[in-house]
């Protein structure tokens, strides 16, 4: 089943600290994620200050600067990889370079009936 | 198993082999709730049909199989069966009903552990870790389960349907963990066990009616944990609490005071749990490399075969403390190592160990106080053992403590 894997961190902190992974090594795991057949899909993020929200209320378009919650750790990046289960996705996750200075919140993906 | 059908005998045998059948259910329907309703009935079933028609052979089969086939009808009656339901239920009628469950007896273990590790995942929080692992693997009542935690049960049932949930939505794997993994996971499952047990243990009233005693239940879990797993640490950790629970009687007096272990009665510890506590503690450092609960018992059995608070070996606790601290630090680990080094160094090298704790990690930690106030009542300085008594009290927040403190601040 399929698991997203988002990655938090403080925005300030995630490229500075000692610990702080190099773009090359996300991208190392990234393409041994895919040649494994893990996973889906994953993409780094530009910056919080960059994002905008969208909400839409009685049919009223409501847009927002900023992202949707203010917290001390931000949305870096994000993996969708495909995992036997819990315990193989946490595995996965833990291989996730920027889980050594921030934290990885694993979601099991919900399937949408289409019927 | 019984061969009378009066009900002490349909409840031990329920006691003793409920359990073994729902671990395995619960690997063959992949599913908590139903394997738990499929189980409940399969147990009825045989109220019904063994007093006519005898008690099967094998019944631990004979309740395996009849609660498979009580699952699919539970499955038939709902109403609105999903297209994956149903196809694991043709699949299911296919089989012929013999194999999949009657592997030799070590797939039944199994099953028993591969429940343990999932009730105790990490993935659950550790109150759900608590509550699962009572119900599921104790079979203790929801009931008896929220009396003891002070909660209600619709709180704890809400606790436990939540944790289900997540086992199922999250695909947490219903497995003993594999070699990789299995000494972090083993964590997990003696951090519940010892929960379980300092619950009960550190209560100063005996178990109210209709509550079950958590420390025998957690001893009684390790013990079989231990069966299903041979492993130093499960070792260490049995060893750890028979020692405790070893001085449990002479820790309060009839008023609910606590007594010090140094002022406890010895001549009352247990000593058929100090024997089996001592040896075991001697198996699990056997293998040369103790981890954080056999140190901790080794520290428990030095006490438990000391005369006296004076003729205890100090030296070799304060020794055992300092490895703890190397290889789990803590600030608390670090008060403990510094009162064992009181008694032999002097209560002035306890107070120069403890002044630091106090001025970074334990602030608030009233046993600090206490423990310096002591050191400092034995060299005579008054004013600062007060003043001491004085914040560990403002800090504490039990009863039972209060009044000791109370007591010492009086003695002055």
């Amino acid at each position: 089943m399929k698991y997203l894997c988002l990655v938090y961190a403080n925005e300030n902190e995630l490229h500075s600290l000692p610990d702080s992974p190099q773009d090359s090594e996300c991208m190392a795991y990234a393409t041994a994620l895919h040649e494994s057949g893990v996973l889906v899909a994953g993409e780094a993020l530009e910056p919080v200050r960059t994002a905008t929200t969208v909400r839409v209320r009685n049919n009223e378009l409501l847009i927002t600067d900023g992202p949707f919650a203010e917290t001390k750790e931000q949305l870096a990046g994000f993996y969708l990889i495909e995992a036997k289960d819990l315990n193989h996705a946490i595995r996965k996750a833990a291989g996730i370079p920027p889980a050594r200075v921030g934290s990885i919140e694993i979601r099991p993906v919900r399937e949408l009936q289409t019927d | 198993m019984p061969d009378r059908f009066d009900q002490q005998s349909l409840n031990a045998f329920y006691q003793q082999e409920s359990r073994r059948v729902l671990a395995t259910l619960i690997r063959l329907l992949g599913d908590f709730d139903l394997a738990e309703d499929a189980m409940q009935e399969a147990f009825t079933a045989a109220w019904h049909q063994w007093p006519q028609a005898g008690i099967p052979a094998n019944p631990y089969s004979w309740l395996v199989s009849t609660g498979r086939f009580k699952a699919i009808d539970l499955l038939r009656k709902r109403s609105r069966l999903q297209a994956r339901e149903t196809a694991w239920l043709e699949q299911q009628e296919l089989l012929s009903d013999a194999e999949n469950f009657a592997e030799p007896t070590g797939f039944i273990e199994d099953d028993r552990l591969r429940l343990i590790f999932t009730c105790c995942h990490p993935a659950l929080s550790k109150e759900a870790r608590v509550a699962l692992t009572l119900r599921e693997v104790c079979g203790l009542t929801t009931e008896a389960i929220a009396r003891t935690f002070l909660v209600t049960p619709s709180t704890l049932a809400q606790r436990i349907v939540r944790a289900r949930q997540k086992i199922r939505t999250a695909n947490i794997p219903y497995e003993i963990p594999d070699q990789t993994i299995f000494a972090e996971r083993l964590q997990s499952v003696l951090q519940v066990i010892y929960l379980v047990f300092n619950e009960g243990y550190s209560s100063l009233l005996p178990a109210a009616a209709g509550t079950p005693d958590l420390a025998s239940e957690a001893i009684r879990l390790t013990r079989l944990l231990h069966e299903l797993h041979t492993d130093d640490e499960i070792n260490g950790l049995l060893a750890l609490m028979l020692l405790q629970e070893s001085r449990r009687a002479t820790r309060v007096t009839e008023n609910g005071d606590l007594i010090l272990l140094e002022d406890q009665d010895r001549s009352l510890w247990n000593a058929e749990l100090i024997g089996e506590g001592v040896s075991r503690v001697q198996e699990a450092w056997a293998a040369g490399n103790p981890g954080f609960y056999s140190l901790q018992a080794a520290i428990a059995a030095l006490h438990a075969e000391a005369a006296s608070a004076q003729d205890t070996d100090w030296h070799e606790i304060s020794g055992i403390y300092t490895l703890l601290l190397n290889r789990y630090p803590s600030p608390v680990i670090a008060l403990n190592r510094a009162i064992a080094v009181a008694m032999h160094e002097g209560a002035q090298a306890g107070i120069d160990l403890i002044t630091p704790l106090i001025e970074r990690e334990l602030a608030n930690y009233h046993y600090a106080y206490a423990a310096r106030a002591k050191l400092y009542r034995q060299c005579g300085n008054t004013d600062a053992a007060k003043a001491d008594y004085g914040k560990a009290l403002n800090l504490s927040d039990r009863e039972a403590e209060k009044a000791f403190l109370q007591a010492q601040l009086r003695a002055l």
